[in-house]
């Protein structure tokens, strides 16, 4: 099972990819055999390589990520939620599954609830992204993430900035409107610690209290 | 800010709804979990599993995978380095468990679909999973057993029943065995309980930072930074102070990192292969196989009853599963030893290893399965006996432990019954099912209780006077999520007489002062008793240091009339009497004026039992044509003594129901025994509760202390808050429909 799932993934890559690398690789090695001791070689081979080859494989990318428009250079397979996580240390969205089921990964695209790990990087050119760490204003909570702790909407805190990104975006969709509603619109977000009773009142509070949101 | 006076401290702070300490850190994303930590040069670890359920490795082609971009290492059982504890012995470091953990790449043995047998190493994630996909493993299996019904008859006392006949897991029987076999009114049903994923939300994950040849730091999601620190560094042979775990935040885990996981020691290994810190999460699928699960459980209740409804005889079976290389054991029958009056009980225990993963305990561990069967007994034998099942409960109430014949530290379960049956609209309940519509939706009432051992362990907290009068505590427990920052932060504003804000806990690093593990619901009995033993003792130390600096004023008063304030300590009633921090520090030698308490459990369990009570009402709707089982109303009350913060107890208690409906409704991990692997591998195929599941669900304590338990009367409340959820679900169904589903989860292909 392991190995179809692998093959099938490296069949989209290997063509191009082992070609060009397999020429990097030996014409490196042969300068390099002829220059250095081999074990010195080896490790400087090996980040020439990259070097080299990261000029290829990044793509360009210009995201405006909470309010600060960054030029990246990503690798295509790079997912949104990992180029948060892994290089821009914005740890505030999770991971939960990878597979777009958990939604703790959720942030706004221009506005719109996305799972982050379902969206590769390069998908995003021009546009403007929030996370959890964008959605105070400086120390003024939001109303949403203040309702959350007002009704203890968490415990483990782990699905906690999804709940919230998507909570928010749920009322502004303006699928807040009742409580059968808010559970509805908000069940691509899991909570295993089963904080959702409180996470419902959060959100109608903050709906009901008219704050801009 | 000025001398807080007495008026302005609004003791006491326990029982408070107070909001929590770290609120603001999960609400704005700035908690950090174990994968979040950024250590310069760290690389990516993505572990490979077997895709054989038994046998050994034939071959492993890693050439490619070698060669891929960024890649720093590819390790197996064929070049990893040696691991000092993977010795031919019972490993060490799991006193609970007989067998060994799974040895990872020690050899090239396979013991269950999906084990780790490589780890590749690369500089980014992305690198490291592509090259992940370009090994290539050969096997030479064997046959694998992991269908449980073909292996039942296999099944065995654990060892350390063998060992121990008084052990809670050997057979015991009271008065006549199989009593009720022999009576007129008796019933007898088999019930299944199916593998139970704990999946928190986050995944498994640590990093693994060899700051030296001899000194590793690890950030790992675990529920003991004390035990995980010493199976280390037993496992890697080096001091146990040379080993760090960092766990201050948990993003859940419910059971599933009380014990230590092969892919742990695969990122050290790795850390130490390619000498640079190394991170390592799971992913979804991975949770399903390497971190345990609840295991399927076989029971069987016999009950015999008077008809006046006095039980006469309980008999309760089970076989639970385990792997190969693993005892694992938990008290699956415990609850119908103790719960109610019976002259005749007998209990059998057995484990049955299956070429599977090691399961661990999850949430309410074998008491949740135990009471599924037992409280649905419960229901079949009232049905039978055309009595209200409250009522056959409340009769057979004991007021004493009928175990041992010990009274009870305390036992309100009655009080529980009745609050939670007021609070369900109880009296609307019919007796006879299916008789009860709500437009076209059948309703159905139904309860189950539930019970776990109050259990207090040893532990010790530092407490430090800080020169601007806020007092620092320190404790090695961990927080996966029940608030235990926030109560301890209560307790110790209660036994300090200082307001909440001028405290700082601090949790989740080995090191800190010594305490157990966070499990079984002992976390504020055992923690919360040291972290107010220090803050007495604090106190104390102060008033001695007050009255051999300034005099009698300070010696003859009493401990509570002394005021922690700003920039001195007081005495209520007396402005004059002041001592600053810079004198008390002149007077203690210019050290910190700190202690290191240690609080331990006394003989109370030698006189009387000691337990949490629950019992959970449930109002169901079950559509008559599609099955759907929609739960109304889940009504939750329990008796856990002090409740010391009622918003974050009462949450944990809706967290109970909510995996207790997941319980009774939805989570099955399946099988397919061709491969011996989970076809239930992520949230599309494992169903979990979601939001449009979980109706309001109402919380009621009776909040009354326990002081037998410990000093601050509390008795354990995460277990009891699942513990008879299910059957409750599984009553109110049968209630609404008169089809009782024996085989859990209760999906709407077994009511149509």
């Amino acid at each position: 099972m392991e190995e179809q799932k692998a093959n099938k993934e490296g069949q989209s890559e290997q063509p191009h990819n082992d070609t060009r690398r397999d020429f990097l690789k030996q014409s490196s090695l042969l300068t390099a055999l002829v220059l250095t001791p081999p074990t010195v070689f080896n490790a400087a081979a090996a980040r020439l390589d990259e070097k080299v080859a990261e000029k290829f494989e990044k793509v360009p990318v210009t995201l405006e990520i909470n309010r600060v428009k960054q030029k990246l250079s990503v690798e295509p397979r790079v997912t949104l939620l990992d180029l948060l996580r892994e290089q821009l240390n914005l740890t505030g969205t999770k991971k939960g599954c990878d597979y777009g089921q958990c939604g703790a990964c959720t942030v706004h695209v221009d506005g719109v609830r996305v799972n982050s790990c379902l969206t590769f990087a390069v998908m995003l050119d021009g546009k403007k992204i929030t996370t959890i760490e964008g959605l105070a204003e400086g120390d003024e909570l939001h109303p949403m993430q203040q309702a959350f702790i007002k009704h203890d909407g968490f415990q483990c805190g782990y699905c906690t900035p999804g709940q919230i990104m998507s909570a928010v975006a749920c009322v502004r969709e303006g699928h807040a409107n009742s409580e059968a509603e808010i559970r509805e619109y908000m069940s691509g977000n899991i909570c295993r610690c089963g904080a959702y009773p409180n996470i419902v009142k959060a959100i109608q509070e903050v709906k009901n209290g008219g704050q801009k949101v | 800010m000025g001398f807080i006076d007495d008026k302005e401290v609004e003791a006491p702070f326990v029982g408070d709804p107070m909001d929590r300490i770290d609120g603001r850190l999960k609400v704005t994303g700035t908690a950090t979990y174990s994968a979040e930590y950024q250590l310069p040069e760290m690389a990516h670890a993505v572990l490979i599993g077997s895709t054989v359920a038994k046998g050994r490795i034939k071959s492993m082609d890693t050439k490619q995978a070698e060669r891929a971009p960024g890649v720093l290492a590819v390790i197996s059982h064929l070049n990893s380095p040696k691991v000092p504890g993977h010795i031919n012995r019972d490993h060490p470091a799991e006193p609970p468990k007989i067998g060994q953990p799974l040895r990872v790449f020690y050899d090239d043995k396979i013991y269950f679909n999906d084990q780790p047998v490589a780890v590749v190493v690369a500089d980014t994630l992305e690198r490291a999973r592509y090259a992940a996909g370009l090994i290539q493993v050969k096997y030479k299996e064997e046959p694998h057993q992991t269908d449980f019904n073909q292996n039942k008859q296999k099944a065995d006392l654990p060892t350390q029943a063998k060992r121990n006949p008084k052990s809670g897991l050997a057979d015991y029987t009271r008065g006549k065995e199989d009593a009720y076999a022999t009576e007129a009114i008796k019933m007898e049903a088999e019930y299944v309980q199916p593998t139970e994923v704990h999946n928190p939300m986050e995944l498994q994950a640590v990093i693994a930072h060899w700051e030296a040849p001899d000194r590793l730091t690890l950030y790992d999601k675990t529920q003991g930074v004390k035990s995980t620190q010493k199976t280390f560094a037993e496992e890697w042979n080096i001091p146990v102070e040379n080993v760090k775990v960092v766990a201050t935040f948990v993003g859940g885990a419910f059971g599933n990192a009380l014990h230590n996981w092969p892919h742990e020691t695969a990122a050290i290994i790795a850390a130490k292969k390619v000498n640079r810190p190394v991170k390592l999460m799971l992913t979804r699928e991975q949770m399903f196989t390497m971190v345990g699960y609840r295991p399927h459980t076989w029971q069987k209740v016999g009950m015999s009853a008077s008809a006046d409804g006095q039980l006469t005889g309980i008999t309760h079976e089970a076989i639970g599963q385990t792997s190969s290389y693993e005892e694992f054991t938990e008290s699956t029958l415990q609850q119908s030893r103790m719960m109610y009056t019976c002259p005749n009980v007998t209990t059998r225990y057995r484990i049955l290893p299956l070429d599977i993963s090691t399961p661990i305990w999850m949430r309410g561990p074998g008491e949740a399965t135990g009471a599924f069967a037992l409280e649905s007994a419960l229901d079949e034998m009232a049905h039978q006996l055309k009595i209200d099942p409250l009522a056959f409960r409340l009769h057979n109430l004991p007021d004493k432990d009928p175990q041992n014949g010990k009274p009870w530290s305390t036992n309100y379960l009655r009080e529980c019954m009745e609050m939670g049956a007021e609070r369900i609209g109880w009296q609307e309940r019919k007796m006879q099912p299916g008789s009860n519509r709500e437009g076209e939706w059948l309703v159905g009432f139904g309860m189950g209780a539930g019970t776990f051992g109050a259990n207090r362990r040893g532990a010790k907290a530092y407490a430090k006077l800080q020169p601007n009068g806020t007092i620092l505590i320190q404790s090695a427990t961990t927080d996966i999520g029940p608030g235990t920052g926030t109560a301890m932060v209560q307790i110790a504003a209660d036994a300090l007489g200082v307001q909440p804000d001028k405290i700082r806990f601090e949790l989740g690093n080995s090191a800190f002062p010594d305490s157990p593990k966070q499990g079984g619901s002992s976390t504020i009995n055992s923690v919360g008793s040291a972290v107010r033993a220090a803050c007495l003792e604090l106190k104390q130390k102060l008033q001695q240091l007050a009255a051999a600096r300034s005099g009698t004023a300070f010696s003859a008063a009493k401990p509570e009339d002394i005021s922690i304030a700003d920039g001195s300590i007081t005495l209520a009633g007396n402005r004059s009497a002041s001592i600053t921090y810079a004198d008390l520090l002149k007077q203690n030698q210019g050290q910190d004026i700190e202690v290191l308490t240690t609080s331990e459990p006394g003989q109370e369990r030698e006189k009387y039992s000691m337990y949490s009570f629950s019992v959970h009402f449930a109002k169901v709707h079950v559509h008559p044509v599609t099955g759907q089982v929609l739960v109304q109303k889940v009504v939750c009350c329990a008796d856990a003594g002090t409740i010391i913060n009622t918003k974050t107890a009462g949450n944990q208690m809706i967290g109970g129901a909510v995996g207790g409906i997941g319980m009774a409704l939805v989570e099955d991990a399946v099988l397919d025994h061709r491969f011996g692997r989970y076809v239930t591998k992520d949230f599309a195929s494992y169903h979990v509760p979601v939001h449009a599941d979980i109706p309001p669900v109402e919380v009621a304590f009776v909040n009354k202390p326990d002081m037998i338990v410990d000093p601050i009367g509390t008795k354990g409340l995460g277990e009891i808050a699942i513990i008879g959820v299910a059957p409750a679900i599984a009553n109110a169904v049968f209630n609404a429909t008169g089809k009782r589903i024996r085989e859990l989860p209760i999906t709407p292909d077994k009511l149509v």
